[in-house]
């Protein structure tokens, strides 16, 4: 289905009887070429982009809940690409730029908001770590600037300029960066995918991979055998649980995320802003909710819900970057699954079994990539060959020492 | 989540840091056949369970003990908490 | 209107303002209630349609009334008028419209109701590309949220305290005084909390009799019970706002909303409860039915009609009818009956049913299909055809037991056929919350006294306490019967569901059309439940009309889960005293009060504040007291506070084994009273932490590590201790804050020691030589320690005396140093130094970087295991091509050089395939009167003499650098060796 303003405004008229659903329910076939495992983001990109840019369309998403459950439902819809090292900046800039044509190519408006991203600094060495980053954005295309605190005032005049523990001494400003509506992201690659006679069957999950010879060939399902020439594993949190079943163990730990919500507000908050003192960063919503987090709880976890420290941690910086929210209420929270990798960035790779691949470990951070990490392993179970983008984000560099530790934490996941 | 520390109690979570898998207790010999493919193995993979899980945690704002907690990562029931040093003296 | 007769008359009057008009209530009254005393009927506009609303419920369900409250930076957007308890002097106003709220012109919106229905957005404003930021958002941003931000800093403060307990009650309704009298008397640690500002819960809105009396009186007599009891703690005007792991809850105490003057006292208190089990006695909240205009002011749920009448003698009009699908709703037509009030009609969709009172006018079977009045109800029609003039419409769609905390550690609701009713999914004892009464579903007044007597007994008898008599009480007797008729037939664009944010019935038919059926779908698409009462009155309307339309029932739709906080929480309240200057603790160093004597300018290095330098009369810029501070150091000597570095003393007999392993390199054979350098690792083989480490005897080392990683050092320390080799004699501990300690540097600075050291230690160069170190005493006496280490590349000492006696230490170096025109330093000038002399810092060692980086790989010995060492020799980490840490200066002398600058090749454009590395810290060196940088290149050390480029696009900057060695000053360490 077409949508555009004059068909709103002629199902408006005719009392909006003429919608569809946006993706059908296919009960699954026997057999497809590709089998993605998760209709999470990540996982619906990929089928779109299979589709769209690769012309294979035989394939099948199986989804062991509702489409898009898992984190592209409850993150806090933030893009950009404000990267340092070589590895990660080209890839998140070019999901950026797909972010940028996104709707119009999705034919679905998931609000790509490029109203900023800020991120506050409070000493010396932060600001030489900032211009370091800044120079790499550019060196990689993207746009960045260095804002001094007369700029800042001007920009985010709410922030405690006055009294902060942690003077705010600049800003490094990504105007390109902004917040996207994330469950349209899901709906809207998941109609387009749908549309091209990709298979979107819910409420399926992989008990099982069909494996011969080191081969994959299938999976074994809630709904039955599906045979496929290739499986790719995509389901972020859950991804040592799918891959232990074939007794395959990553350098992952699940752990969990928590994000608020605060009460609808008049908008005061542009764009996207990071305190660098302690942990929180911000964005308001079309509805005016202000949408914030701070850091994972930081124990292993699949329970999708969090505990008060961090809670507690992540209001502390707010009030303390801008007490102007103080007197905001806090109106919901939930948590996460986050795949958080060894050294926080994320691996599509093939994996020691035929014909199965794997794209995970995106840690807090997957929102941002699903373009990209959706196109980059289309690519791959495409081609067979790592996108150029994507392709320091093997398994093999834990071994050979080709480590992309964005924040230089080591090989202890809570602390990326 | 509060965790009862064999020495001091019920102490709330907050107190303790977080480290991870307590396989990293049992680290490969150095001079060992393929010692590097072992200590990729035991700094790099880990088997992350929904479910039981064998964790260490640093007392840091107390009497700085590493323990070994035995804890379900779906439902945050923590089974058994033990001091690190026991746990690997029983093994020797 | 206010009933006269009721007792509430008789309590102090006070005024209040509803958008600028003098108002009066009475002591006891809710904002809400005095409002309706008043006739006040439009409280504020819907979220989307900007329809006018008025209050719809008593409680904190409430979707409609929400208000803003108080002033300039006390202004609090979003608060719930059913919850604000009266105070004389209250300011309140209403919220989200556009010119005033009984003529709001964003209330257009109400007739573009077709076009803007649910996620309309999504299929449209895609383009021109670039107008959405420019032209379609702002609109939107425009019309978005509900009250509005004062946009000052909250001024009010914020408490957290601790409760520990065996038994938390949260409510003190019937059920919950019932539980804390049998829990008393078991001798455990009793917490009541509740959420008004009086006790006895669903009872004070009820006419029910216990033991003969009026409710009222039991709740006196139980109340006062309680309150003898040493073992039972009561809070009022207290939430229970979330439940979390292992028994800890957290609630918030209103301390001071209800009072006018805004005190020094705290405005809240954030509880954190940890308590054994939880009683949920929370009661009940109702639900609305479906039907068209079913959102005009003065439509409210029947319940609440109830409340107002009961409790406050509040209640709108003379003209009443009730809309029920249960028998709850009869109860109100007769509680207002018996008050004098006109019931015009009691409307019950059941058919099959009796009327349950013989002298109201009932229409049994029959529906409500269109209502009148835009600013409040005028009439409404039933699906008779008839028609009747009413001012006032009670609703009751039966009761949902209030279980929102059980579902805070996910626990999934369970559909109760026979109430109509989610119940707690029951995670049973693990959870530690036990719902009782209302909570539980069970809704008869004669039920609830005998089922909470049961759970309650026989929990003290699973947990093996002395048991209690049952509590027996008389009562009147109810009954409660419930049919799910919920949702209406016709016109679903005006049949309201989710009234905050204005989701319809039509909403609900077009996310099923287009395919969002799951609960969690539904939930995303139309926005059912997301506004700040988190649908507590409406889900499961939502709910009821989804099953409809897939032709199930509600326990197959299944329900979406409530998320913590059970009523929204002040961003402030959880961040208590942390906020300002005491976002995080300060530390101070020991001679900061001499620091301050000196007008040191202070610098936040994590919580320490260091003196980062010292300006002199005349110094207008901060280069001019830095450049002198090196100088002056250079040239004779200078003092510099470095207690902040990490100080671990490690003791036992085998903390040189121990040293060893936690090191690269060895430290065994290092002699008694001296020092070396040390590069940690970490087990991934990338550096760490670096620092001295002095013996100061056979079995008893100092380590000594960044500022930066003091706590981190021990941490992993501890680790290899009690986890990797627990069979070591090692024992650990911090010394950081027992030891000042300064960096006394220059070529003068053994001559002021000298001054200083008692006899007969001797600190010449020949006893005392570079990497020295001993135990002593200065000034007399006074414990000292010495070491003779170098981090500006001078003559230089290290000197530690025990904290109390640091102030006075700094002082006298000053003083007794005057002769050698000593100076004070800062970090600024330790930074500059420290480049000058090329050791790595933080900006260098930053997590990142290997040894094979800085140039260190030499110091990873292979004769024994270390941490990191393996990994160390991964190809990645090796190999011709690493960058190493080279030092860099400008070609041309003049130009300032920018750390952060990328490193390019001439001829090469500055691009990311094209980075051979970057500067990492940068300083005016005022020794060599230009500018120098340490940074990181591509095959640094076989690059000397090269020419490459320093690129900082960021802030349009390319200078030519020179590759140089890192060190820029006395290469050959003769001057710290002299």
């Amino acid at each position: 289905m077409k949508y555009s303003g004059f068909k709103v405004l002629w199902e408006g008229l005719k009392g909006n009887t003429g919608w569809k659903p946006l993706w059908r329910n296919p009960d699954p076939k026997k057999n497809y070429e590709i089998i993605i495992v998760g209709g999470g983001g990540h996982g619906l990109a990929t089928a779109y982009y299979l589709a769209e840019k690769f012309k294979i369309t035989n394939i099948a998403v199986v989804e062991k809940g509702w489409l898009g459950s898992g984190n592209i439902g409850r993150n806090t819809t933030i893009i950009r690409s404000n990267y340092l090292l070589p590895q990660n900046q080209p890839f998140y800039e070019f999901s950026l730029k797909l972010w940028e044509n996104l709707e119009q190519e999705l034919n679905y408006n998931s609000m790509v908001s490029q109203r900023g991203v800020l991120n506050i600094f409070h000493s010396d060495s932060q600001r030489d770590a900032f211009v370091r980053r800044g120079n790499a954005m550019l060196m990689s295309g993207a746009d960045a600037s260095l804002l001094g605190v007369d700029a800042l005032k001007k920009l985010v005049p709410f922030l405690d300029f006055q009294n902060s523990r942690f003077p705010i001494k600049g800003g490094l400003w990504q105007p390109r960066g902004g917040t996207v509506r994330h469950d349209a992201v899901a709906w809207g690659y998941a109609k387009e995918a749908d549309s091209r006679g990709v298979d979107i069957i819910e409420n399926c999950e992989v008990t099982n991979f069909l494996i011969k010879n080191g081969r994959c060939y299938g999976v074994e399902t809630t709904k039955g055998v599906i045979k496929s020439k290739k499986v790719g594993v995509c389901v972020a949190g859950s991804s040592s649980q799918v891959m232990g079943k074939i007794g395959i163990n990553l350098p992952v730990e699940s752990h969990v995320l928590q994000a608020f919500v605060s009460e609808g507000l008049k908008p005061v908050i542009p764009g996207v802003i990071t305190f660098g003192a302690g942990h929180f960063y911000v964005s308001q919503s079309n509805k005016g909710g202000l949408v914030f987090g701070g850091d994972i709880d930081g124990y292993n976890s699949y329970a999708q819900r969090g505990n008060l420290p961090v809670i507690e941690d992540v209001c502390e910086g707010g009030v303390a970057l801008m007490p102007m929210i103080g007197r905001a209420r806090l109106l919901r929270t939930w948590g996460g699954i986050m795949d958080m990798s060894m050294d926080g960035s994320p691996i599509i790779d093939r994996t020691k079994i035929r014909n199965l691949y794997f794209n995970g470990g995106w840690c807090y951070g997957g929102f941002k990539a699903t373009p990209a990490s959706g196109f980059c392993y289309a690519h791959l179970l495409a081609t067979d060959k790592p996108h150029n983008d994507a392709k320091d984000f093997l398994f093999n560099r834990f071994e050979r020492g080709g480590l992309i530790d964005e924040k230089g934490q080591g090989n202890q996941p809570n602390l990326h | 989540m509060l965790i009862d520390h064999p020495l001091l109690g019920l102490r709330d979570s907050s107190e303790f840091i977080y480290r991870g898998d307590a396989k990293l207790l049992y680290r490969p010999n150095w001079k060992s056949k393929n010692s590097k493919t072992k200590f990729i193995d035991y700094g790099y993979l880990r088997k992350n369970p929904a479910g039981v899980h064998k964790e260490l945690w640093y007392h840091e704002q107390g009497d700085r003990s590493w323990l070994v907690v035995t804890r379900n990562t779906v439902t945050h029931e923590i089974l058994k908490v033990e001091l690190a040093r026991d746990t690997k003296g029983k093994l020797k | 209107m206010r009933n006269s007769s009721h007792p509430i008359t008789n309590k102090q009057k006070l005024s209040f303002t509803f958008n600028g008009k003098k108002y009066f209530g009475y002591k006891g009254d809710t904002l809400a209630s005095a409002l309706i005393a008043n006739n006040v009927k439009i409280v504020g506009r819907s979220f989307k349609y900007h329809r006018p609303r008025g209050i719809f419920s008593a409680g904190s369900e409430e979707p409609n009334a929400l208000v803003e409250l108080g002033d300039g930076p006390y202004k609090e957007p979003n608060t719930r008028a059913t919850n604000i308890e009266l105070f004389d002097g209250l300011e309140s106003s209403s919220q989200n419209f556009l010119g005033s709220v009984n003529f709001d012109f964003m209330a257009i919106n109400d007739l573009l109701k077709n076009f803007i229905g649910a996620g309309f957005y999504y299929k449209t404003f895609m383009w021109p590309r670039r107008f959405w930021e420019k032209l379609y958002e702002p609109i939107i941003r425009r019309a978005a949220g509900l009250g509005k931000l004062s946009l000052q800093a909250d001024p009010s403060q914020y408490d957290k305290g601790y409760l520990h307990c065996d038994f938390l009650i949260i409510g003190s309704g019937i059920s919950g005084l019932m539980s804390a009298l049998l829990l008393a008397e078991t001798g455990g640690e009793v917490l009541i909390v509740e959420e008004d500002f009086i006790l006895g819960g669903r009872l004070n809105a009820e006419t029910s009799v216990i033991n003969g009396n009026q409710s009222s009186v039991w709740i006196g007599q139980a109340v006062k019970k309680l309150k003898s009891l040493k073992n039972v703690r009561i809070l009022k005007r207290t939430t229970v706002f979330a439940a979390f792991d292992h028994g800890i809850f957290a609630a918030i105490e209103k301390k001071t909303d209800h009072i006018v003057e805004k005190s020094s006292k705290p405005r809240q208190i954030n509880w954190k409860i940890y308590t054994k089990l939880c009683i949920l006695a929370s009661g009940a909240i109702e639900r609305s039915i479906v039907f068209p205009q079913n959102d005009r002011p003065g439509i409210m749920l029947a319940g609440s009609v109830r409340t107002y009448a009961n409790r406050f003698g509040a209640y709108y009009g003379q003209k009443i009818a009730i809309y029920t699908n249960n028998d709850d709703g009869w109860r109100t037509a007769d509680d207002l009956k018996n008050m004098g009030l006109e019931i015009n009609a009691v409307i019950d969709t059941r058919k099959e049913i009796e009327a349950l009172s013989s002298s109201i006018p009932s229409y049994l079977g029959q529906t409500i299909t269109k209502t009148y009045g835009r600013k409040g109800i005028k009439a409404i029609k039933l699906s008779s055809g008839s028609k009747l003039n009413v001012d006032c419409l009670a609703v009751s769609g039966g009761w949902s037991s209030n279980i929102h905390l059980t579902c805070h550690k996910r626990g999934k609701p369970v559909w109760d056929d026979n109430f109509k009713n989610f119940l707690s999914g029951g995670n049973g004892q693990k959870d530690k919350i036990i719902p009782v009464g209302a909570a539980r579903g069970v809704f008869e007044i004669q039920n609830i006294i005998s089922d909470t007597n049961r759970v309650i007994l026989s929990l003290i008898k699973k947990i093996c306490l002395s048991m209690p008599n049952r509590i027996t009480l008389s009562c009147s007797k109810e009954q409660y019967r419930c049919a799910l008729d919920l949702v209406s037939s016709s016109d679903p664009s005006n049949s309201f569901i989710d009234l905050q944010n204005d989701v319809t019935q039509k909403d609900i038919e077009l996310s099923f059309k287009e395919g969002f059926k799951s609960v969690e779908h539904l939930k995303r698409y139309s926005t059912l439940g997301m506004a700040t009462d988190q649908g507590k009155t409406s889900n499961i309307l939502g709910l009821a009309s989804m099953a409809k339309l897939k032709g199930t029932n509600i326990s197959e739709v299944g329900t979406t889960i409530f998320r913590p906080p059970y009523v929204p929480v002040a961003i402030s309240a959880f961040a208590g005293r942390s906020r300002g200057k005491d976002f995080r603790p300060t530390r101070l160093t020991p001679s900061h009060n001499a620091a301050s004597k000196r007008n040191a300018v202070f610098v936040e290095t994590g919580n320490w504040l260091r003196a980062q330098w010292f300006p002199e009369k005349g110094e207008k810029f901060w280069r001019q007291s830095v450049d002198r501070e090196v100088i002056q150091t250079r040239n004779s000597v200078g003092i510099c506070d470095v207690t902040t570095l990490g100080k671990i003393d490690i003791q036992g007999k085998d903390c040189s084994e121990f040293l060893n392993f936690v090191y690269t390199n060895a430290f065994a054979k290092l002699p008694i009273n001296r020092v070396r350098y040390g590069l940690m690792l970490r087990e991934d083989g990338v550096a760490y932490d670096d620092g001295t480490t002095a013996r100061l005897g056979e079995n008893h080392f100092i380590m000594t590590t960044t500022t930066a990683n003091a706590p981190l050092v021990l941490r992993n320390l501890e680790f290899v201790r009690q986890c990797l080799l627990p069979n070591l004699d090692v024992h650990l501990i911090s010394t950081t804050d027992s030891w000042a300690q300064y960096s006394v540097a220059g070529p003068n600075s053994r001559r002021l020691l000298q001054k200083f050291v008692d006899k007969p230690t001797d600190i010449t160069n020949e006893n005392f030589p570079f990497m020295a170190c001993r135990e002593l005493t200065i000034c007399g006496g006074i414990m000292a320690r010495l070491f003779r280490i170098s981090f500006s590349g001078e003559l230089a000492y290290e000197i530690a005396v025990p904290t109390q006696y640091g102030n006075a230490l700094f002082d006298a170096l000053l003083s007794e140093g005057q002769e050698f025109n000593a100076v004070p330093y800062g970090t600024e000038a330790l930074g500059v130094m420290r480049i000058e002399k090329g050791h790595p810092a933080g900006n260098e060692i930053n997590g990142q970087t290997t040894a094979q980086n800085l140039g260190l790989s030499r110091m990873i010995s292979k004769k024994a295991d270390s941490i990191g060492n393996i990994l160390s020799e991964r190809e990645s980490f090796n190999g011709p091509n690493i960058a190493t840490l080279s030092g860099f200066k400008p070609v041309q002398h003049s130009q300032k050089l920018e750390a952060g600058s990328h490193l390019i090749s001439e001829g090469k454009k500055p691009t990311m395939e094209n980075d051979e590395g970057w500067l990492s810290s940068v300083a005016f060196s005022p020794t060599l009167g230009h500018y120098i940088g340490l940074g990181f290149i591509e095959r640094g050390g076989d690059r000397i003499g090269e020419r490459v480029f320093a690129v900082n696009l960021l802030q349009n900057k390319i200078t030519e650098v020179e590759i140089v060695s890192p060190h820029f000053i006395d290469p050959e360490g003769i001057k710290q060796r002299g």
